[in-house]
């Protein structure tokens, strides 16, 4: 908390100047834990926007900080264990507010009303001992200074929206009662029940079967043309990401390596990551004798973050940049094309020349 | 809901009725399998020093000479609907729940254990109280801040509160409070005479008791707690926008709280049949203390009698819990 | 059941005539009829008043050098047939022949020197290592347990087999928590490997992993086939894994297969209705395919309990091309096509099995809504040629651009009386409570899926209570892929006597005792809850 108080008097500086455009936008966001062992920079330098009714999809595996990102937006990330000591810096605007400088509650109003988050597994993110619409009647509440009955009409009406058969009845049962499928939609009907403008679905169908997965998919996009909220999905899943998403953030070992058209980064990916991420996904639409083209190695600590491009000791083409750079020097974002961006060190003829020439035909 | 309590109920009594078996197996049959002769056994339900005449009435009255399944017969019908007992030149009844007979006092186990009853319940329910508040808060606060000042503080108090013996904080505080500042009485006093001079004269006890359970209890407080709140429901819940108190109160100790009723139901069984130590160090007259008497007289009925009750506690004790639990978690209310 | 047993048999003999290049191979293992049923017990007395069915009725083999994918949404048996192929848990009814041996009745001791042949690699590399043991120890265990000495010495051994996989030597003395998950899924694979297995049955090997880390063992398994002629079975729900790792495929649906057929077959031209399904719903990593919603097949609902499925093709609640003779008659699995055995009255890329059933069920037409328009013009009711229907038409207008919320609404209470006559109505009685009672059938839709995996994660003390229903042996056998493996075969057993005890006072003390224990175990324990039942209240 001091910290963001320290912080504070810096950011509405620059503010005030910079009012952004976008719906949401965040600049440069930092979020470092300390902990015993180290300061661990799960999200160190990352920055997007999005507008209403669009899909940020945010991609990257375990420990890339994508997750971390999306709690830091909501404010949630001091809240949790670790939160106690928690440095964050840079700007997270929303509809005009700036969020890292606001106090603590300040955000918590606008979390669940504003903004609103769906969780990768409905089972364990509900409580187990409340019934799903008292917990729907709950949230809508919060915000909300209506009676009981009224906020239950309201929590039936959410759970017909989402397609859950006999809204009325099942609205008193418990969670454990529901399937995986018809828990994450009563999941979503908690999180929409407040109209927020901003969604954040952090790994939501990864705990469904692909059935289920698929409505869940064809929900979330309907909600979505429906409220014109805008959505941030976060996903390892590259099919999910073609699926929904109309921008693309990839992030490797807390920073974003590579942020893009959806349709760009798929068909033309400048980072070597994002190839090593297409690479490893074994296909449902073609038939792949060869071998899948993993990234060699492990996921960087993000306590010790190799020095220069985060990828080096993974990547195959560090040494292709002459000198050390690789090694030495974190590579910036740069725009490659129109909204897409990629921080590699590689020069982009080399670049390009390894996409079509060594990557794409083995896809 | 109502299938399931009728469904633990039910296999509380076949508990029971295990539990009874069992006992009676330890009593009259295991020193019989260990070469015990009947009469040697007759002469342990006396107690010291039995003349032969004692033994063969003894031996006589508790059927010892019969087979076993005619003697489990007795000692079940004892309990239900009670036994005559003939004493050569007198005959005494031991009414219907027949825990036994003293044949050393002369005195049947039942009506004694009921007039201590109320003497164990009163020192055990008032420590209950105690300890549960005391545990949880303050176990609470040590989640909610862990490696904090009061954490380190509550825990280190803790831990002292489970290290001192019984008979150490017991002993000390009765000398301090009763004998230096006498501010607390030291004889019983029953509940229906002088409810304030109950609750003075048992205070120190309760204190003493609960010194021990509200450490072992502010420390699975603190650890179900600390593993509740980062539970994914609890982050839900702050991402509706929930104030932290609510979020504490509503979601985190409701969760952390059900196993502690399952551990408070059975430690609250077990002190009913008696908390020796206690009873002993504040010469309280309760179950305890007569156990303590039966061991010392070497007089069988008394052990056996407590031992009855006591495992009859335990067995209601986890009914209640079951009953709880369920109404807790509605995951258990299974069909 | 009998039925079903003899019928399933009578199909084999149809499989001789496969030509396909893996079919000449020598048979490994042959599961015949396999069923596992697990008791569900209720009641102040514990009778028995039905069973999970996971497994009712399979026939396969795998033959020397392949790969057998097997896929399936949660609950659909997959899991529970690798357990029992392994003799993990004890199978209910069939057969099982490992190299022409019958192993089915085999005791636990008689198992023992089989154990070297058949090695099984669990999901979840955190739950599965001992924390306590080191690598060495964990990797050697296999020796030890059959009293082996490898040529060289145990640890020489043991560290040829780090290196074999991918990891260093040096690791020996290390304990699990020093390893990534990829790498303890390595160790893993080293621990089964370590007596040169002939079949390794691998469940869920690669879905804890990372993507990139996934791709790793998928290749590390890949090579280690080649070089040690190893056979799998992979139990994945990621069809787009099986793709890439399977040689032959078989889809599971409610503890059936429905489809067994080569990977080329399979995935170019599905012929089982589910199946198509399926393989529809997975999303491709290809933005530009993003609203060629004609070839995107909506399942209505959930999968039904397999406490009670339903009657005939039990596929046949949520198929859109379902006809009467699919709910009363049981499609057998026969091999329609070379290398590919399927059990459906009205097959995808094939003549129809039965064309004189033209008229669909209501069920099947409210399911078709769902359905892209290229695909229903396939439906029996056309009776057009199989391939026609295949092409995805991408030129057609986009069907499926409507909203499923909306349309399933109004599908449970239509479906609900659909189905409630005729011989569905007798199924879902006999699912006491739950189905049968006021919802109708609504719960077809809404009743939760499959009481095992799904169901909630326990509460502890109902780990010992569940007693009364099997759903949670099931479940609580779940579980058992978190304990270390060599742990796993008593978890699976002890599994099971938990679903058959009925000590009364078997919740009192372990609802105190594991009240945190279990929490803390990773995998969440087990829940007693079957969804199933409770949602009837």
């Amino acid at each position: 908390m001091t910290e963001l108080s320290k912080n504070g008097a810096a950011v509405d500086e620059s503010a005030a100047a910079q009012r952004p455009e976008a719906f949401l936008e965040v600049r440069d966001l930092k979020v470092h834990f300390p902990t015993d062992d180290g300061l661990v920079k799960s999200v160190d330098g990352v920055s997007f926007s999005l507008e209403k009714g669009k899909t940020l999809a945010i991609v990257g595996e375990s420990g890339s900080g994508k997750s971390v990102t999306s709690l830091a937006v909501m404010g949630l990330h001091r809240l949790g264990p670790r939160g106690k000591n928690v440095r964050m810096s840079g700007e997270i605007w929303l509809d005009g507010k700036e969020l890292v400088s606001a106090s603590p509650d300040e955000v918590r109003k606008l979390r669940g009303r504003e903004m609103a988050m769906i969780f990768q597994d409905p089972l364990s993110a509900m409580h187990p001992y409340y019934k799903v619409g008292d917990q729907i009647v709950e949230a809508y509440r919060v915000h909300h200074d209506v009676s009981k009955k009224v906020a239950r009409a309201r929590a039936i009406e959410m759970l017909d929206r989402v397609g859950i058969p006999e809204p009325a009845k099942r609205v008193d049962g418990y969670p454990h009662e529901f399937s995986g499928g018809m828990r994450q939609r009563a999941m979503i009907a908690m999180a929409l029940v407040n109209n927020p403008e901003l969604l954040i679905a952090d790994e939501p169908t990864t705990a469904l079967d692909v059935t289920v997965q698929a409505q869940i998919l064809d929900l979330i996009r309907d909600l979505q043309k429906e409220f014109g909220s805008a959505v941030i999905m976060i996903t390892h899943d590259l099919g999910v990401v073609a699926e929904i998403a109309d921008e693309v953030l990839v992030m490797y070992g807390g920073r974003c390596v590579e942020r893009g058209p959806a349709g760009e980064v798929f068909e033309q990916p400048q980072h070597p990551y994002t190839w090593g991420l297409l690479g490893s996904m074994p296909r449902i639409d073609r038939e792949t004798s060869e071998r899948l083209i993993p990234v060699k190695g492990q996921p960087p600590s993000l306590i010790n973050v190799p020095s220069g491009c985060a990828f080096h000791p993974r990547c195959p083409y560090a040494d292709i940049p002459k000198g050390n750079v690789t090694r030495t020097v974190r590579p910036e974002l740069e725009q490659v094309s129109t909204g897409h961006w990629s921080a590699c060190h590689l020069p982009t003829e080399d670049r390009q020349r390894i996409w079509t020439e060594e990557i794409a035909p083995k896809l | 809901m109502i299938s399931y309590i009728l469904r633990r109920t039910f296999a509380a009594v076949i508990l029971l009725l295990v539990v009874s078996a069992v006992t009676f197996a330890i009593f009259f049959l295991l020193p019989r399998l260990a070469g015990q002769t009947a009469d040697q056994l007759a002469q342990q339900y006396i107690g010291k020093s039995p003349s032969k005449a004692d033994i063969a009435a003894v031996k006589h009255n508790l059927g010892l000479d019969q087979p076993v399944y005619v003697q489990y017969w007795h000692f079940i019908k004892g309990i239900v609907a009670g036994a005559t007992y003939d004493l050569g030149p007198t005959t005494v009844h031991c009414d219907a729940p027949c825990f036994g007979y003293s044949f050393k006092n002369h005195q049947a186990v039942w009506p004694e254990l009921t007039s201590r009853i109320p003497v164990t319940a009163s020192l055990a329910a008032g420590a209950a109280v105690l300890w549960l508040l005391s545990g949880v808060v303050v176990g609470v606060i040590s989640a909610l801040k862990p490696r904090s000042f009061f954490d380190r503080l509550f825990m280190g108090v803790a831990l002292a509160g489970v290290s001192l013996p019984m008979f150490f904080t017991g002993k000390l505080a009765q000398l301090i409070f009763t004998v230096q500042i006498p501010i607390f009485g030291r004889t019983y006093v029953p509940l229906t005479e002088n409810p304030a001079q109950w609750a003075n004269t048992l205070f120190l006890a309760w204190c003493s008791l609960a010194l021990l359970y509200s450490a072992i209890y502010a420390r699975l407080t603190r650890s179900g707690m600390l593993e509740t709140m980062n539970e994914d429901f609890i982050r839900t819940a702050r991402a509706k926008g929930l104030v932290e108190r609510s979020v504490v109160v509503k979601h985190g100790l409701r969760s952390a709280l059900t196993p502690i009723i399952t551990v408070f139901g059975m430690d609250l069984g077990l002190l009913l049949g008696g908390a020796v130590i206690t009873e002993s160090v504040f010469s309280l007259h309760g179950i305890g203390e007569y156990a303590v008497q039966g061991i010392t007289d070497n007089d069988l009925p008394k052990i056996l009698g407590v031992t009855l009750l006591a495992a009859f506690f335990v067995v209601i004790a986890n009914l209640v819990v079951d009953v709880l639990y369920a109404a807790a978690d509605p995951r258990v209310r299974l069909s | 059941m009998s039925e079903t047993k003899k019928t399933d048999e009578a199909a084999i003999p149809q499989q001789t005539s496969a030509s396909e290049g893996s079919a000449d191979r020598e048979v490994l293992l042959r599961v015949e009829g396999l069923t596992k049923h697990f008791p569900i017990k209720k009641g102040i007395l514990q009778r028995q008043v039905g069973a999970v069915k996971a497994v009712d009725g399979i026939d396969f083999e795998v033959r020397k050098g392949e790969t057998l994918g097997v896929v399936g949404e949660s609950g659909c048996g997959k899991s529970t047939m690798g357990r029992v192929i392994t003799r993990l848990q004890d199978p209910t009814g069939g057969k099982i022949t490992f190299e022409g041996q019958d192993i089915t009745r085999l005791s636990t001791g008689q198992m023992r020197p089989l154990r070297r042949d058949i090695q099984m690699i669990f999901q979840d590399p955190y739950g599965s290592l001992n924390p306590r043991h080191t690598i060495g120890s964990i990797v050697s265990a296999p020796f030890r347990l059959q009293g082996v000495e490898p040529e060289g010495g145990v640890k020489k051994e043991v560290q040829r087999l780090l290196s074999l996989v991918g990891l260093s030597p040096e690791h020996y003395n290390r304990y699990p928590h020093e390893f990534s998950g990829g790498q303890r899924q390595r160790i893993g694979i080293a621990r089964a490997l370590a007596l040169k297995p002939k079949l390794v049955v691998a469940d869920e090997p690669v879905s804890a992993l990372d993507v990139s880390i996934q791709a790793q063992v998928v290749n590390l398994m890949d090579d280690l086939q080649q070089e040690l002629g190893l056979t799998y079975v992979i139990i994945a729900h990621d069809l787009s894994v099986v793709r890439h790792v399977s040689d032959r495929i078989a889809v599971m649906y409610l503890g059936k297969i429905v489809e067994l057929a080569d990977r080329t077959s399979l995935y170019e031209a599905p012929m089982h209705p589910y199946t198509k399904a399926l393989m529809s719903a997975v999303p491709v990593p290809d933005p530009k395919r993003r609203g060629q919603k004609n070839e995107r097949i909506l399942l209505r609902g959930d999968v039904p309990s397999p406490i009670a499925p339903p009657s005939g093709c039990r596929f046949h609640t949520r198929c859109w091309k379902a006809t009467e003779i699919c709910r009363t008659t049981e499609p057998q699995l026969i091999e329609l096509r070379p290398g590919q055995r399927v059990a459906c009255h009205h097959p995808e890329n094939f003549a129809d099995q039965a064309p004189q059933d033209t008229v669909l069920l209501s069920a099947a037409k409210e399911a078709s809504e769902l359905v892209p328009d290229a695909v229903v013009a396939d439906a029996p009711a056309e009776t057009k040629p199989a391939a026609a229907g295949d092409e995805p038409a991408a030129e057609e207008k986009p069907a499926g651009d409507k909203e499923p919320a909306a349309e399933e609404k109004p599908a449970a209470k239509d479906t609900a009386s659909e189905q409630a006559e005729g011989s569905e109505a007798t199924a879902s009685e006999q699912a006491e409570g739950s189905e049968a009672t006021a919802s109708g059938d609504a719960s077809k839709t809404a009743v939760p899926e499959t009481a095992a995996s799904k169901t909630p994660a326990a509460e502890p003390a109902e780990a010992a209570e569940p007693a009364e229903d099997a759903a949670s042996a099931e479940a609580v056998a779940e579980a058992a892929d978190t304990a270390p493996a060599p742990e796993a075969a008593e978890a699976a057993a002890a599994a099971e006597t938990a679903g058959e005890k009925t000590g009364p006072g078997a919740k009192s003390t372990p609802g105190k005792a594991t009240g945190k224990a279990a929490k803390k175990t990773p995998g969440k324990p087990a829940t007693g809850t079957g969804s199933e039942e409770s949602s009837g209240k």
